[in-house]
């Protein structure tokens, strides 16, 4: 029997100190699942642990061996003042341009701070969810996005999982979380 | 009227550094360390003077601080913005002192500073060729990784990869080729072509490739410009080739 490309038991997680409650979590192959809960309950935390940005303070993080991890954080990255257009933005992480949606496909050749702030959002993330990888963590991908972002962002994740990639979303949007994923699981307070 | 035969290979040794370091330059922007162009020429200037007191060869001196300067930048302790600026006043405080202790120094203290283009022979060339065709094929082949690690950081480590093989090849590439310029064109020149042609290509290109190019040719051109009218009106060439920068910079810009 395949292992689950990943899984959690019990993880305590963290920078400085322990800051989430234990949390067993498994992901497998083609699923999507979302990770919910107030703000200050650790959302953010347990992917960059799993990212290996921040400590996991006891329990286990497995993951398959050779797999590639993908991770988009809430940080923008820094393109303000940087000639550098959305073709080569892609080209840098192996991320294609097909199935960009129309209203970006053909701005790729423009420089990404000329781009309005939603769309320079879109193709950072794009870059990130389209890039070669068989695990996506994402931490909060409908910031900044409109309407028609977030409808193309749940159908490209849809296509992404179907193709064998496992998703892990963090979101406090609850339409999206809907739409997007196959099961939820909210994370409760360190004190609760 | 100036010999011009006399001094192509001073120009040509120029020429060298005026297409390269401003390609350097381009990624210093990006990494938000354009303090190197001072703080790396100030390093050499102060190990050339060094050697130079316990007379060993200036050039090795400068070579060699300026490059354990950029191995030096990644301990721990160094890291972050502050770095550049420690190693630009240490420079500095060091060529004062030895200058002011070792008569002889001081004239090689200022020819660091002017640069000393115009004395530049088959020896310098040839080294300025090889440095500028290693540092291009280097820079070449880092491209797209120092642009990832820039944009995304944790790129690397999520691979499986480590970056920091990337960081100090970049580190002793810019060191060493900064050092080497300072040699030759001064301290001042060096500074300029590693500040304004990035500085004019971030405002004007449309794409990072792109962006080289103008940085690159730009400075070339201005290059070309400044030597011949220092040259020709026998003035001081940093001084000329640094307000040619901003002049033809601010046009363009």
């Amino acid at each position: 029997m395949t292992p689950p490309l990943l899984r959690l038991h019990q993880l305590v997680a963290g920078w400085q100190q322990p800051a989430t409650a234990p949390l067993d979590l498994s992901l497998e192959a083609g699923e999507i699942v979302g990770l919910t809960g107030p703000n200050g309950v650790g959302k953010s935390t347990i992917l960059a642990a799993i990212a290996g940005r921040a400590k996991a303070f006891s329990g286990q993080i497995e993951r398959r061996p050779q797999i590639r991890i993908s991770l988009q954080t809430q940080e923008v990255p820094p393109m303000l003042g940087l000639p550098l257009s959305g073709q080569e933005l892609l080209a840098l992480t192996g991320a294609s341009p097909q199935g960009l949606p129309p209203w970006l496909a053909d701005k790729l050749d423009q420089r990404l701070d000329r781009l309005s702030g939603g769309q320079r959002h879109y193709l950072a993330l794009w870059a990130v969810l389209d890039a070669p990888a068989e695990l996506i963590l994402l931490d909060e991908p409908t910031n900044n996005l409109d309407r028609a972002g977030v409808q193309h962002l749940v159908g490209h994740l849809r296509e992404r999982a179907a193709s064998g990639c496992a998703i892990l979303v963090v979101s406090h949007d609850a339409a999206f979380v809907q739409a997007t994923c196959d099961r939820t699981l909210a994370l409760e307070a360190v004190d609760a | 009227m100036p010999d011009f035969d006399l001094f192509l290979l001073p120009f040509l040794t120029g020429l060298l550094f005026a297409i390269t370091l401003p390609i350097l330059g381009c990624y210093l922007r990006l990494r938000n360390e354009w303090l190197a162009a001072l703080a790396y020429p100030h390093a050499a200037a102060a190990g050339a003077l060094a050697a130079h007191f316990f007379a060993l060869p200036p050039t090795l001196g400068g070579l060699a601080l300026a490059a354990l300067a950029g191995a030096g930048k990644r301990l721990e302790r160094l890291k972050g913005d502050a770095a550049y600026a420690l190693i630009l006043l240490a420079g500095w405080a060091a060529g004062i002192l030895i200058t002011s202790n070792q008569p002889l120094a001081e004239r090689l203290g200022h020819a660091l500073f002017d640069g000393q283009l115009y004395f530049a022979e088959r020896t310098q060339f040839i080294t300025a060729l090889l440095a500028s065709l290693l540092a291009l094929a280097l820079l070449y082949r880092l491209s797209s990784r120092l642009l990832l690690a820039q944009l995304y950081p944790d790129f690397f480590r999520m691979r499986g990869l480590a970056a920091w093989p990337i960081h100090l090849g970049f580190d002793l590439l810019a060191a060493l080729l900064l050092a080497l310029a300072t040699m030759i064109i001064g301290v001042m020149a060096s500074f300029a072509l590693v500040f304004i042609p990035p500085w004019l290509a971030a405002r004007r290109a449309g794409t990072w490739r792109n962006g080289l190019w103008i940085a690159s040719s730009f400075a070339g051109l201005a290059y070309a410009l400044a030597f011949f009218v220092a040259l020709y009106f026998d003035q001081a060439f940093g001084a000329i080739f640094a307000l040619s920068l901003i002049l033809l910079g601010f046009v363009v810009a």
